[in-house]
């Protein structure tokens, strides 16, 4: 069942097109994936998509809802993280999210349980009357991503959940993301962190200059770009030709990065013997999301 | 323009509930303020002044005090206080990704700007009582009078913020309107006192009926012109008010 779904969605800033044309959808529990450059228009897409940007073109429709009309019926049921930190620091940590409560007309008693309960599930239950100041950066980030779950969202926005956070509270996040898809939760997930997007998402879209480029599984992506494994093979200036023309007499796939050249899709033919006989030369690894990332977006900046 | 709905009480709780939560860091100035500001001048400089109808000075600047600075603290919320909230704190961002739409925002701080005019005014006011200046019991209408009036200037406020570049724009606002309207809405002299220009410009500040409508409550001597200034008042607020929404929702929904 789709729970997302956006038809011809366009926003135009005056000289700039950031979302261009994108038909979306996302379906009822999975989490969604949106990877791209910086200013590949993810963050526009999704403040269209949670209704605090309208669209220049296109319409936006979420559990069928038009939300030019239902804008705040769809907005009761997301919870959004937004990726910089927006918490009220007037008021304490428990302050923040029985406040944000209200907006939700969550009743006293039940926004009392619940601020209780997302603060232990993010580890911050000795926090509670603690100001805003005085947290670490972590601790902002699970706060935020706490308060974004007090109305029960069936829809969690979530722009770079982990940014900043250390190893420790990246997996206590990327742990409770997981417990709640499997609890039914839809997950739209923005992040430049490949690996999160390897571990969290069912479905990954590469956005670029406003467009998919892309759309599938994370590994169903790595092996339609990249291949299982990617060679990265080291050449002396001096060989670089011969070494590209022999690739290149193969037919295989493969990029120059830096003084290396990538070589993909390599299992499905043999490589050149005098390569594999200079294993120093020679590094083998697994394929990642950050291949596919490469290859789609090109490796120099976008901005 | 896009109406409000009920749920931007949800805003205006919000703003309580940090105002008294940190109220021992702002409220007493702006109370010591105008008690300083009716001593000084109501009997420093009122010993000075003789006025037509033997009323004295103290007596005749108390209503326009209480006028003067109940505009300021709408002012002064929906200004400084709502560009902070919006621009550095992001709070207004939080708040309509809830169901809260930009108007039930606006609504909410206007309301809560106006709120802060009813404190002030009322404050004063029973300091004015206390120092017997306050002969009228229709002097209880005063908070009325300083909520509407703080609906108008909070109005007034957001739709300035609403175009505010910089948190330094706003010495422009208070240097070159509310000052001077401060001075030239009757809070201090008669308006017949100054020349005819001045008068007429007078009329158009919006502080001016207010003032007007306030001695009118506190001597209980009431003027057919007073519905004149009411409506003015009415017709400000409703004005700015509508406005306020449309060009907040220009600035927050790019």
């Amino acid at each position: 069942m789709l729970i997302i779904k956006t038809r011809n969605l366009t926003k135009k800033f005056k000289d700039l097109l950031a979302v261009d044309d994108i038909n979306l959808e996302v379906e009822k529990g999975e989490c969604f994936g949106l990877l791209g450059p910086n200013g590949a228009g993810k963050t526009s897409l999704i403040r269209m998509i949670t209704a605090v940007s309208p669209p220049t073109r296109g319409d936006i429709q979420v559990l069928g809802n038009d939300l030019k009309t239902c804008s705040r019926q769809v907005k009761a049921i997301l919870g959004v993280v937004p990726q910089l930190d927006n918490l009220d620091p007037d008021l304490t940590v428990l302050q923040n999210l029985m406040t944000f409560a209200r907006y939700f007309d969550i009743p006293k008693n039940e926004a009392h349980r619940r601020s209780t309960e997302v603060l232990s599930l993010f580890e911050l239950g000795n926090k509670r009357n603690s100001h805003i100041r005085e947290l670490s950066g972590g601790m902002k980030r699970r706060l935020l991503i706490a308060r974004g779950l007090i109305n029960l969202p069936q829809i969690l926005v979530l722009d770079e959940p982990t940014i900043g956070l250390d190893p420790q509270g990246k997996y206590l996040v990327w742990d409770k993301l997981a417990e709640l898809k499997s609890q039914g939760v839809t997950q739209l997930l923005c992040t430049q962190n490949m690996e999160e997007a390897t571990v969290l998402c069912d479905r990954v879209a590469i956005m670029h200059q406003g467009k998919i480029l892309s759309l599938g599984p994370p590994q169903g992506l790595i092996s339609r770009y990249v291949g299982s494994e990617v060679w990265e093979i080291e050449v002396d200036p001096e060989e670089r030709d011969k070494t590209i023309k022999d690739l290149e007499s193969r037919g295989l796939d493969f990029e120059e990065v830096g003084g290396k050249i990538h070589a993909f899709h390599v299992e499905a033919s043999e490589m050149s013997r005098e390569l594999v006989n200079l294993p120093e030369r020679l590094r083998r690894r697994p394929a990642t999301l950050e291949d596919v990332f490469f290859r789609l977006t090109g490796r120099s900046l976008v901005e | 323009m896009k109406p409000f709905s009920w749920r931007f009480i949800r805003v205006w709780q919000r703003n309580r509930d940090v105002f008294f939560r940190l109220w021992h860091s702002e409220a007493p100035g702006s109370i010591a303020e105008p008690i300083i500001i009716l001593v000084a001048m109501g009997l420093g400089l009122g010993a000075y002044v003789g006025l037509v109808d033997g009323q004295k000075y103290i007596e005749f600047i108390a209503p326009g005090i209480i006028a003067g600075y109940a505009m300021f603290s709408a002012s002064f919320e929906c200004t400084y206080g709502s560009y902070v909230r919006m621009e550095y704190q992001k709070t207004y961002d939080a708040i309509i990704a809830t169901p809260l739409s930009v108007e039930d925002v606006i609504a909410g701080e206007i309301f809560w700007g106006a709120t802060r005019s009813l404190l002030t005014g009322t404050i004063i006011l029973a300091i004015a009582a206390i120092f017997q200046l306050v002969p009228s019991p229709w002097a209880l209408l005063i908070p009325v009078l300083a909520f509407l009036e703080g609906i108008m200037f909070a109005s007034i406020a957001i739709l300035f913020t609403s175009f505010a570049p910089a948190i330094y724009s706003f010495n422009y606002y208070f240097t070159l309107f509310i000052t001077p309207m401060f001075f030239f809405s009757g809070v201090f002299f008669p308006l017949s006192s100054f020349p005819k220009i001045v008068q007429t410009l007078s009329w158009i500040a919006p502080l001016t009926p207010v003032v007007h409508l306030s001695r009118a409550l506190i001597s209980g001597e009431f003027h057919i012109d007073l519905l004149w200034a009411l409506a003015l008042i009415i017709g400000l607020t409703a004005l700015f008010f509508s406005i306020s929404l449309v060009t907040m929702r220009r600035r927050l929904t790019v």
